[in-house]
């Protein structure tokens, strides 16, 4: 008798996308086009302004690739925000603020020779070529909810391995305590960096950190792909951090480089705004934004406008019981 | 005279027709498009946006009427002004219900907590509570009934300008250029009336003892 376990952050069968819709998604993705047409022509004329400039370079959508993975079963509960949607409403400031800036402006950037760089408090430090992203650990699907500090959020199948076993690889020595991560840096390629206007005046490279025991948690994943294939450019190609019990902004993107280091790292959106964003940002519930509340999230699925999406959101994104015990003691008012 | 008079209404109402056309198709396309889960990947997002920024737009068109109307000495242009501002509203009001419809989804506790705790939702409802009676006296018989007092409470309309400016750089993450040319062209809207408000504010300061003084 074949006797299954789940843990709690599984999700259930009624939570996947249809398989017909997932089976569709060629044709979703000819809607898309479709889609990032019509909000170019709805957004106001001061935007539309801002696009002309690249409306006249027509490029090429970027063709994902199809990965070997082990599926993952255990997640049944919940519906998967489809493909078409997960790709198109991005937050990559590199490619611009607006949501569907990143899936219109990033088609042509460079993924491969990419270079990821382990370095730091680290016996082993060790460099991952392009090739290596996908061949050096065996891949598996992960189907995490992803809750954005903007309080939506999303259901999605990431393709990827446990950071953790990437760090062993390169085993960290005493003094490493974080781990700082930062990503690529080429305003040629990214114009979110080259220009204020486009990339919302943050400070490039993104960073972003990790403290060692967050890092080494089996759920967090070193992502290479989405829905079977590799990362589009807009999610973060070739390879991305995810981790689900924190706002979305702590996923770094197009990492080039991650650093074992002895304090704790600066963070970007904590540099920009440090009311408002905290080194940790575990999804709290109970700790509102200054300018929003924290309470309750929309879930993007399907549906237009009246999709009713509006649930509650849970302590640490749902995965409390895996991950509470890591903030033990701590004050989450203070460290939010 | 007479073909000079009808030039003038043909004038107002070409306009007019302009107006109504470009205020209206756009967010008949946009509610569409919204609807049938065509406008990104978050429709919701997607249109508070539009009618905001949409509102902002058609507002800084009103109060843009009447120093080009003069500047150009065209008066059918003024004649477009109420219009554009009942759009402004119209746009506003898209706005506040979005928020509380397809955002908040009806959870009047949330609506009323986030409106008050939240301090560029408060300015922006303060300046939609604003518009409220400019648009109700706008219609012709009560402007007429008002006398002077309309144009002391259109008046209110500079202030509305402002806040909706706070409201909208407020609301960002830190994309804050758009917000801050926006701002720009409120604050140069409200230098071309520099005088008049220097005006208003002597006239306040000064008539209020007179008015004591005749009780």
């Amino acid at each position: 008798m074949l006797i299954k376990k789940t843990t709690k952050y599984s999700l259930t069968e009624n939570s996947v996308t249809p398989e017909a819709v997932y089976r569709d998604r060629r044709h979703l993705l000819k809607q898309m086009g479709f889609v990032g047409a019509g909000a170019l022509l709805a957004s106001s004329p001061v935007l539309a302004g801002a696009f002309d400039i690249f409306g006249n370079k027509r490029q090429e959508k970027f063709v994902g690739r199809r990965l070997d993975f082990a599926p993952d079963l255990s997640v049944k509960n919940e519906t998967l925000t489809p493909e078409a949607k997960v790709i198109s409403h991005n937050n990559f400031y590199e490619f611009g603020t607006q949501k569907q800036q990143p899936a219109e402006l990033a088609q042509s950037f460079r993924v491969e020779p990419w270079q990821l760089r382990i370095s730091g408090a680290v016996d082993n430090p060790l460099t991952l070529d392009y090739d290596d992203l996908y061949k050096s650990f065996p891949l598996e699907e992960r189907i995490y909810r992803l809750r954005c500090v903007e309080a939506w959020s999303m259901v999605i199948p990431w393709v990827g391995f446990p950071l953790a076993a990437l760090l062993k690889k390169a085993s960290p020595n005493s003094r490493a305590r974080y781990v700082a991560f930062e990503t690529l840096y080429d305003p040629e390629q990214m114009p979110g960096q080259r220009s204020r206007r486009i990339g919302g005046g943050i400070k490039y490279p993104y960073v972003e950190g990790l403290r060692l025991d967050e890092a080494m948690h089996p759920l967090t994943l070193m992502t290479v792909g989405l829905y079977g294939k590799t990362l589009p450019p807009q999610n973060g190609a070739p390879i991305r951090l995810v981790v689900p019990w924190k706002y979305g902004f702590k996923s770094i993107k197009s990492i080039v480089s991650i650093k074992l280091v002895e304090k704790m790292p600066p963070t970007t959106w904590n540099l920009l705004a440090p009311s408002e964003y905290g080194f940790y940002a575990n999804v709290n519930p109970e700790v509102d934004h200054p300018r929003w509340s924290q309470a309750s999230e929309r879930r993007i699925t399907s549906g237009g406008l009246f999709a009713r999406n509006r649930i509650p959101t849970l302590a640490y994104n749902g995965y409390g019981e895996e991950v509470a015990h890591l903030y033990k003691n701590m004050d989450l008012r203070k460290y939010y | 005279m007479v073909t000079a008079a009808i030039t003038e209404r043909n004038k107002t109402l070409l306009l007019k027709s302009v107006i109504h056309l470009g205020a209206l198709i756009p967010l008949v396309y946009t509610y569409y498009l919204a609807v049938t889960d065509n406008l990104g990947g978050d429709p919701v997002e997607a249109i508070i946006h539009f009618t905001g920024v949409g509102a902002f737009n058609l507002l800084l068109l009103t109060l843009a009427v009447s120093p080009l109307a003069k500047k150009f000495k065209a008066k059918f242009v003024m004649n477009t002004r109420r219009l554009l501002g009942l759009y402004a509203f119209s746009y506003a009001l898209c706005h506040v219900l979005n928020f509380l419809f397809f955002e908040i989804q009806f959870d009047f506790s949330l609506f009323i907590s986030e409106v008050v705790k939240r301090p560029y939702i408060s300015v922006g409802m303060l300046a939609f509570l604003l518009l409220i009676p400019l648009a109700v006296t706008s219609l012709g018989s009560i402007k007429r009934k008002m006398g002077k007092s309309w144009q002391q409470l259109h008046n209110v309309s500079y202030l509305i300008l402002l806040l909706v400016a706070i409201h909208f750089y407020w609301s960002v993450k830190s994309e804050i250029i758009e917000p801050s040319v926006y701002l720009l062209f409120a604050l140069f809207l409200l230098s071309l009336r520099k005088d008049k408000l220097k005006r208003w504010f002597k006239r306040t300061r000064s008539e209020r003892p007179e008015k004591m003084k005749l009780r």
